[in-house]
């Protein structure tokens, strides 16, 4: 498998600059007694966490709990949903990005996200990833978007195995592959968060270890926040866990903390399988 | 605790601290009797208890595979981690304290029969808080009580000052009468044993401890006496 071994190192596309040590004190995002409703029936109640730059963090908790919810919140990804409210505050670089004056088409090129079943465009491997570019006017030409797109495969650790097929449709792709290149399509808009919804849980364990490769050196230069049902997977990706019941945040910590001891009786009983 | 909803798991954890308290029994029984094998110059008693050591072993070895099917199986998270991992260590422990009581039963069998009673008394005084630090420890494991494990670990300086004034009496006796000096080699060594089964205890009740609470009780807080034994 291809690396990062291989990229360039191009700071406009990195946002390299800002040292590791740093990563783990810096809130990337910031929320604030955030609450949606559907239609009237609250989903998410007063969740305040922060969301640190350079790291993990993974949203778990029993299924209908609000984390696709919850995460949705990041890009404004509820407001396309018909009867959804979202109140409160997140603050992105200072910015509360619920404030009317943020643009939400820009602010999801910035915040880039990939869901759970592998959702590439009917089109080229190439277009998949050169849409968001072009539509973004992120490129001048031709050959600058040949490099984007290159590059975005490269950190997808996917350009080795479709290279030479870049005109072959996305869909031809294996179902691990597909989710890859769905990840270097949200790379290749210069995003700084990017957010997964359950990334693996329609790919067999192959397929997932490899993904699970990917966001362990995606969370190099990124902030990412997933969402899994599985809490193995959520204690070897992510660095902060944070446990959702009843639509609700019980608890967050280190990653460590949670899965040896958590501090609430709730979170304790979700992640060793008891009943609540 | 709330059971497992896949009631196997439970069922798993059930067996592994029962098979570690019957290690706990039997270890605790070897300790007492070894030491009154010494007090009452016991030889047959000696034998009995060298010859508990193998099934401490075999618990040991039958814990641990357990623990290693367990956590390839299911995975333990949180407090079932933590009770797996303070289990794997305690048993270990627990074979070690066994070993140190044999080696007591061993002694006692080499030991002359006209080793005067003063010197075997000493040694078998020490028995008694020794096995009761167990005894406590097993207890809290039981009845997964953090403060009593505590207790014993903050109290294994009693037992090293125990130790050091045994050590210092059995010193006395043997300058007093030099043919005494081969009992009271082997003396020393029976209660730099039972020294040792108390740092043993402190150990389990750090991990025992940590199972119940989460958190580490930090070696560096624990009261220590003078060291003036070897
Ligand atoms: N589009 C929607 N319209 C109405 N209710 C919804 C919608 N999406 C989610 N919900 C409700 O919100 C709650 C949280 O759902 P969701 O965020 O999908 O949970 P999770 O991702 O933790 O499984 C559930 O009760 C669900 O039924
Ligand atoms: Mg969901």
């Amino acid at each position: 498998m291809d690396t990062t071994a291989q990229t360039d190192h191009d700071p406009a596309l990195t946002g390299e600059g800002a040292d590791q040590a740093q990563a783990l004190v810096y809130p990337r995002i910031n929320c604030q007694d955030v609450n949606v409703f559907y239609s009237g029936k609250q989903a998410v109640f007063d969740v305040s966490l922060p969301v640190f730059d350079r790291s993990v963090t993974a949203l778990i908790g029993p299924s209908g709990c609000g984390k696709s919810t919850f995460l949705r919140c990041l890009n404004r990804m509820n407001d396309t949903i018909d009867g959804a409210k979202v109140t409160g505050d997140i603050f992105m670089d200072g910015e509360n990005i619920n404030s009317p004056d943020v643009d939400p088409v820009l602010l999801r090129s910035r915040v880039g996200m990939v869901f759970q079943k592998p959702n590439p465009f009917p089109k080229s491997i190439y277009d998949n990833i050169a849409y968001g570019p072009r539509i973004h006017g992120l490129v001048d030409d031709r050959q600058e978007l040949d490099a984007i797109v290159e590059k975005s495969l490269r950190r997808a650790g996917l350009w080795q195995e479709v290279k030479d097929r870049l005109t072959q449709p996305g869909t031809s792709l294996s179902g691990g592959q597909q989710q890859r290149l769905c990840i270097a399509r949200a790379i290749a808009v210069r995003p700084e968060v990017i957010l997964m919804d359950e990334p693996c849980s329609s790919l067999d364990p192959i397929a997932t270890a490899r993904i699970e490769e990917l966001i362990d050196e995606l969370r190099k230069r990124y902030c990412i926040v997933i969402v899994t049902h599985s809490m193995q997977q959520a204690a070897r990706v992510s660095q902060r866990t944070a446990f959702f019941h009843l639509g609700h945040l019980v608890e967050m910590g280190d990653t460590d903390q949670i899965f040896t001891s958590p501090r609430e009786r709730r979170t304790e009983d979700y992640i060793t399988g008891r009943f609540g | 605790m709330a059971d497992h909803i896949v009631s196997a798991f439970t069922d798993e954890l059930d067996k592994i601290a029962a098979d570690l308290m019957r290690m706990g029994g039997i270890v605790e029984t070897m300790i007492l009797d070894s030491c009154q094998a010494v007090d009452r110059n016991d030889k047959e008693l000696a034998k009995d208890v060298i010859s508990r050591d193998p099934s401490v072993d075999r618990l040991e070895e039958e814990v641990e595979r357990q623990i290693v099917s367990l956590i390839a199986r299911r995975q333990p998270m949180a407090h079932d981690l933590r009770s797996v991992f303070a289990a794997l260590k305690t048993a270990g422990e627990l074979e070690r304290i066994g070993d140190l009581s044999k080696n007591i039963g061993k002694r006692t069998l080499m030991l002359d029969d006209a080793v005067p009673s003063m010197m075997r008394h000493g040694v078998a005084r020490m028995a008694r808080p020794v096995s009761l630090q167990l005894h406590s420890v097993l207890d809290a494991y039981a009845t997964s009580n953090a403060e009593t494990a505590k207790m014993v670990w903050e109290s294994d300086d009693d037992i090293d000052q125990h130790y050091n004034s045994l050590f210092r009496e059995m010193i006395t006796y043997m300058i007093e009468d030099p043919r005494t000096i081969g009992a009271g080699a082997h003396m020393l060594f029976m209660a730099k044993n039972l020294e040792r089964i108390g740092d043993h205890c402190t150990n389990i009740a750090e991990f025992i401890y940590f199972q119940i609470t989460g958190e580490y009780l930090m070696p560096h807080e624990r009261p220590k006496a003078p060291n003036t034994g070897v």
